[in-house]
């Protein structure tokens, strides 16, 4: 292994345009309509706190949400992490889809594969959503 | 009322650790005892060194490039093949108890139904999880929210710091050392014996035997966690055997020099790891490097290797006289067995990783036939793989082999032929791959390389095992076997099934 910080990276292509995604990525509060095993979230300001099913609850700083990039960042700030960043980003291609991408960097690294693992379903999910629209 | 099928797994067990298979240190009597009355293979190789791989393997009746878990960390699909379904629908009761591991154990977001049953039962909702009807489950320590662990926090808190952590706050595999030596994954524990979760494995497995019809025909999969590391067998064990009295194993060059001139004959991950350079996957601690390994540690490991052996070998005596005090003692098909080997000292190395050599190719593997069904004892030498394990649950219960299963049931003839097995590596982990693909045939074993962070392709590993059981000198590039060599390559070419594509997400470290 390279070092204590792990970055993975997991992209979906999805049949529709990024301005039909953006709504479930960009507002931050409707994470578990997407992101399973995540069974609570609230967010305060710039703050969010989200609960899992195992029941851990993990506060993150919501860093970038920009609509016309179509780029979202946030990072955990509990104790379990010395450092994290997420980004979530949304290529639209121009023919009616797009590639959602779920990037993660962290140290420690194997909290990297676990949330970008997690994500990964995620995607599967938003995809299932948008498509189904 | 047909055969029914106890199948015991042990996790990361090395085949010299038996009385019947030759070992020395731990009292095995009661697997031996199997051996004696049944078949004893002497070359029982798995498709994957590592767990959740090797595992697939046993259920699905695949190999690691058909069923798609390729390395640990990604999860076996919950529609997978199951020999359990398989039986399930023949009208077996189903049940795996202990050490599952088709799924990833790091689970912050609680996916996976064998990290969140236990909060619920042991029942999965819709009646079945892979085709066994009752799970209950352990693994090696008290983290998470598995079945033992609950159990040990709800009945026994005072006691959870007593195991050794598995992972350390990084989350990495935990270098940490304990007991006399130091030595890595090792911890003095004073949980009392029958709290330990061998202990608990054989408890629950005759809790639901007690709960079946004596007619009823059933599968159960008795899973123990151990003799994988940590090393924290109850202290009250200990005394068995004095590990200042343990030889070193044969595979264990005692001088430095010895060591690093048999590693640098190999590969070159092999001499990058022992120096602590490269750390090629996630299994072996991140921060112990082998050439620190001492005698003494060595020593050590293997004593309390051998008292978890041990223990693991009177719980299943347990088991097999609660199955005999039900009337079920001519009807039952016992299969011993374990996920993937140990390097245990071989090499100056510890734990396991791209290494295909016997340490952790070459398992342990019993099977004592219903005596009903009047199979003579045999000792089967030419390889055999954990992919016909499947296919050999199906052929005791009588039901047709599914087409998906890869394997052919076990021989019981030491006369029959077989293909030769086939045994992958594949890992990709934060900037580091490395990929192996080997077939051994009788006695010679070769591995070859597909290109990686340290390989360049042209690599390989030749061995006689006839010649050669310590697999020291490997003759890959020597120009008087480049034909068999050449013969074997092709052979493992011809019989790898496809590889599934896409390749499954890797989706956790473990």
């Amino acid at each position: 292994m390279s070092g204590a910080r792990g970055s993975v990276r997991h992209y979906l292509r999805v049949g529709a345009p990024a301005e039909r995604i953006w709504p479930l990525i960009g507002d931050p509060t409707r994470l578990t309509e997407w992101f399973p095993g995540i069974t609570d979230c609230r967010v305060e300001g710039s703050q969010r706190t989200i609960t899992t099913a195992t029941g851990l609850t993990m506060v993150e700083a919501l860093l970038t949400n920009d609509p016309l990039a179509h780029r979202f960042q946030y990072r955990i700030t509990s104790d379990l992490v010395h450092e994290h960043l997420s980004t979530i980003d949304v290529l639209d291609l121009g023919d009616g889809t797009s590639v959602v991408q779920y990037s993660c960097d962290a140290d420690p690294a194997p909290l990297a594969l676990m949330i970008a693992g997690g994500a990964l379903d995620g995607l599967r999910t938003l995809q299932q959503l948008v498509e189904e629209e | 009322m047909g055969r029914k099928i106890l199948f015991v797994t042990t996790d990361q067990q090395r085949y010299d650790t038996l009385g019947c298979n030759g070992g020395q240190l731990a009292r095995t009597p009661v697997v031996d005892a199997l051996a004696h009355e049944g078949i004893r293979y002497e070359r029982a190789i798995p498709q994957s060194v590592v767990c959740m791989p090797s595992r697939a393997t046993m259920i699905t009746g695949q190999h690691p490039s058909t069923h798609g878990v390729w390395m640990n960390g990604v999860p076996l699909p919950t529609d997978a093949p199951s020999v359990a379904d398989t039986l399930l629908r023949a009208g077996y009761r189903t049940a795996l108890i202990g050490k599952a591991h088709f799924e990833p154990y790091f689970d912050a977001f609680g996916r996976f139904l064998e990290n969140t049953l236990g909060s619920v039962g042991t029942t999965p909702p819709g009646g079945t999880h892979r085709g066994f009807q009752h799970l209950e489950m352990a693994t090696h320590g008290v983290m998470g929210n598995l079945h033992y662990a609950r159990w040990m926090r709800e009945n026994h808190p005072e006691m959870l710091g007593q195991f050794y952590a598995t992972v350390d706050a990084d989350l990495q595999v935990n270098s940490a050392g304990g007991g006399d030596t130091g030595a890595p994954q090792v911890k003095v524990n004073q949980v009392p014996r029958d709290w330990y979760h061998t202990e608990w494995v054989a408890d629950r497995t005759i809790a639901w035997l007690d709960g079946l019809d004596t007619d009823e025909d059933w599968f159960c999969w008795m899973s123990f966690p151990d003799p994988h590391h940590p090393w924290d067998p109850p202290e009250s064990e200990m005394g068995r055997v004095n590990w200042r009295d343990v030889d070193l194993p044969v595979g264990y060059p005692t001088s430095p020099a010895a060591r690093e001139a048999l590693l640098d004959a190999k590969p070159r991950h092999w001499r990058l790891w022992y120096d602590g350079t490269l750390v090629s996957n996630y299994e072996a601690p991140a921060r112990w490097v082998p050439a620190t390994l001492t005698p003494d540690q060595v020593r050590e490991v293997n004593a309390r290797n051998a008292v978890e052996v041990e223990l693991i070998d009177e719980a299943l005596g347990r088991v097999l006289r609660a199955i005999a005090a039900r009337g079920w003692g001519d009807d039952v098909d016992v299969i011993f067995t374990t996920d993937h080997g140990e390097l245990q000292g071989d090499f100056g190395l510890l734990f396991k990783g791209p290494y295909h050599v016997d340490a952790l190719m070459r398992l342990p593997l019993i099977w004592r036939p219903a005596p009903s069904a009047v199979v003579p004892p045999a000792v089967i030498r030419r390889p055999v793989g954990l992919v016909d394990l499947a296919p050999t649950f199906c052929t005791i219960a009588g039901v047709p082999i599914p087409n998906t299963f890869e394997g052919t049931a076990l021989p019981t003839d030491p006369n029959d032929s077989r293909d030769p097995v086939l045994t992958e590596w594949d890992s990709a982990l934060f900037g580091v791959d490395v990929h192996l693909r080997t077939i051994t045939h009788d006695d010679v074993v070769c591995t070859t390389y597909l290109p990686g962070t340290v390989h360049d392709g042209t690599e390989g590993e030749l061995y006689d095992l006839a010649d050669d059981p310590l697999q020291h000198e490997n003759h890959f590039d020597d120009r008087s076997r480049r034909a068999r060599r050449d013969d074997l390559i092709d052979q493992m070419r011809t019989l790898r099934p496809p590889e599934t594509s896409p390749r499954r997400a890797l989706i956790a470290p473990v």
